[in-house]
């Protein structure tokens, strides 16, 4: 390998002294500049925990997290990635324009070229005309893609997002994942996902983490081979449906990492996440 | 959502903002008018009935609104100016004093509760004591306040500078146990959020937590504007002084029994003066201070 993982976890726990909890349990993962990996599981199974500390936003209790080939504490420091939550934490008293050029600010980056980037941003997430709106003028699913453009705007090589269209209604997270998918291919960055809707991580990802809960494993990883650019027609591709009983036999059982044999069974699709 | 286009004109147009100003001044001034008439209907009722309980009503006890403002407009003593130019100018004098302990009391009272917010330790050693001082009654401290503070004042503060530190006295508190509250009032991803940014903790303090606290800010200001002119009016009593309201008060006291309108009158004037404190805070919020309308109060 010539280029260092974008990240690297081997034999990551983490355990919670309040209440002595198990949340992580000698979790292994590698993901590849450019890919877009989804971590999928139940509630509790510790994906946000997972990729707090993939940020160096929590501490690991044991094992080594590597970020672009730095640990990650080293990474936060360079500013290597970016973070996009369930809600936006957009802040109310700056404007939209003034919310995304925060990280800039932080960077030390002089007003004109702030300005510069904040219009590419604008344009990027399909918001230009909003910069002087304050965020409670925009809908939920305006305030996410400003929440996007913050965390694109230094141009971080990795993405981090928590469940970020989970408050979302159906369509407008249809409309953002189509989005999502678009701005991954014109930045060309790294995006881990964190998500507990299965189409949405098929639909999105290169590859599928699947977790079990208590403690929080890597039940199995499916690689989502659906051709790229991805797009409405995806979700009617015929492999789509197949792919997706992959992952929810994976979450069903949990621990099992042959579910590649499961193939030849009769296929069904649940409503779920659908 | 071809958003590019569309930028909708913002929520709050001014013209709105005007319309619900004036609203809420004829809804004061309704109030004002209800409260006036209880008042006299009460006085009414309780001459005809000759109540004595809870105390008998008559032109002393309870003089008419209009004998209030009324003496207002007579002479404050034969020959004398109108009694409203005395009190007009025992307010500026009084709300001098006020406002520039109204400014000390905030400034000091924030940057308590910045430093306590950034050391939990410094946080537990200190509060207690911090409120105990609130325990103390102003009465009781303020003659160690002129006393202490009067001879190093320089000539623009001279006479008066002890009574605004009595007022900042008063006014420190509120915004230092607000605003403390408001510093630690940022949303846990917010925090998050600056971390992932590198940002050290002057930045987070500056960037997130000040701006954050901002509306805890100002409710501890509107708090704290008319109490200010209260520790005035009271910093005044010990200081000897004569020009402010505590004059007025003190001097009226005195004649209560054969003229209670002035007193009445005084009293609607320092009223007045606190209202006239809190308003400028509140409208300087409203300039300051953008968060999202279901939050304004």
């Amino acid at each position: 390998m010539t280029q260092a993982a974008a990240v690297s976890i081997t034999g990551l726990s983490k355990r919670f002294e309040r209440g002595d909890v198990l949340a992580l349990d000698r979790i292994d993962l590698d993901v590849q500049p450019g890919e877009f990996v989804s971590l999928i599981g139940p509630s509790g199974c510790g994906k946000s925990t997972l990729l707090r500390i993939i940020g160096d936003l929590i501490r690991p209790t044991d094992g080594d997290v590597l970020v672009n080939g730095k640990s990650a504490h080293q990474a936060r420091l360079d500013r290597d990635y970016g973070i996009v939550f369930q809600d936006a934490v957009l802040y109310d008293w700056r404007t939209v324009a003034k919310n995304i050029a925060l990280p800039l600010e932080m960077a030390g980056w002089g007003r004109r070229r702030r300005e510069s980037r904040v219009q590419e941003m604008l344009d990027l997430v399909e918001l230009s005309g909003f910069q002087k709106h304050h965020p409670w003028q925009l809908s939920g699913g305006m305030q996410q893609r400003v929440s996007i453009a913050r965390a694109l705007s230094f141009s971080p090589p990795l993405l981090l997002m928590d469940e970020p269209f989970g408050a979302l209604d159906e369509m407008t997270r249809e409309r953002m994942n189509n989005e999502l998918l678009r701005i991954w291919q014109e930045t060309l960055s790294t995006v881990v996902f964190v998500t507990h809707s299965i189409a949405e991580s098929v639909f999105l990802s290169t590859r599928v983490a699947v977790m079990s809960a208590r403690p929080g494993r890597i039940a199995g990883i499916v690689a989502i081979d659906l051709p790229q650019p991805r797009g409405p027609d995806t979700r009617e591709h015929p492999h789509f449906a197949e792919l997706i009983t992959q992952v929810r036999r994976l979450l069903r059982k949990g621990h099992a990492l042959d579910a590649p044999e499961e193939d030849e069974t009769p296929l069904y699709v649940a409503e779920e996440g659908l | 959502m071809s958003s590019a286009a569309a930028a909708r004109p913002l929520v709050d147009s001014r013209r709105e903002a005007q319309l619900s100003a004036l609203k809420s001044g004829a809804l004061s001034l309704l109030v004002l008018i209800v409260l006036c008439s209880l008042w006299e209907a009460y006085k009414w009722f309780g001459e005809r009935v000759e109540l004595t309980r809870p105390f008998p009503v008559n032109d002393r006890t309870m003089p008419h609104i209009h004998d209030m403002v009324g003496q207002l407009f007579e002479p404050s003593r034969r020959n004398g100016p109108l009694l409203i130019d005395v009190l007009l100018d025992a307010a500026a004098f009084t709300a001098k004093e006020a406002a520039a302990g109204f400014l000390l009391g905030a400034v000091v009272g924030f940057a308590i509760a910045v430093v306590l917010s950034e050391s939990r330790l410094l946080q537990r050693g200190f509060l207690p004591y911090i409120v105990a001082s609130q325990t103390i009654p102003i009465l009781a401290i303020a003659p160690m306040v002129v006393v202490w503070v009067n001879p190093k004042l320089p000539e623009p503060l001279e006479g008066w500078g002890a009574v605004s530190v009595i007022a900042a006295y008063l006014t420190f508190f509120p915004v230092t146990i607000n605003t403390l509250r408001g510093l630690q009032s940022a949303d846990p991803r917010a925090l998050e959020l600056m971390r992932s940014y590198a940002a050290s903790r002057w930045r987070i303090l500056w960037k997130l937590r000040i701006p954050a606290s901002f509306p805890y800010l100002f409710t501890a200001l509107k708090i704290a504007a008319p109490a200010s002119v209260v520790g005035a009016i009271i910093g005044e009593l010990p200081s000897s002084i004569q020009g402010g309201l505590a004059g007025a008060i003190l001097n009226f006291n005195q004649y209560y029994i054969t003229s209670p309108e002035s007193l009445w009158a005084t009293n609607i004037i320092a009223a007045g003066l606190g209202i006239l404190f809190f308003a400028v805070v509140a409208i300087a919020e409203r300039l300051l201070v953008r968060r999202a309308p279901e939050h304004v109060a």
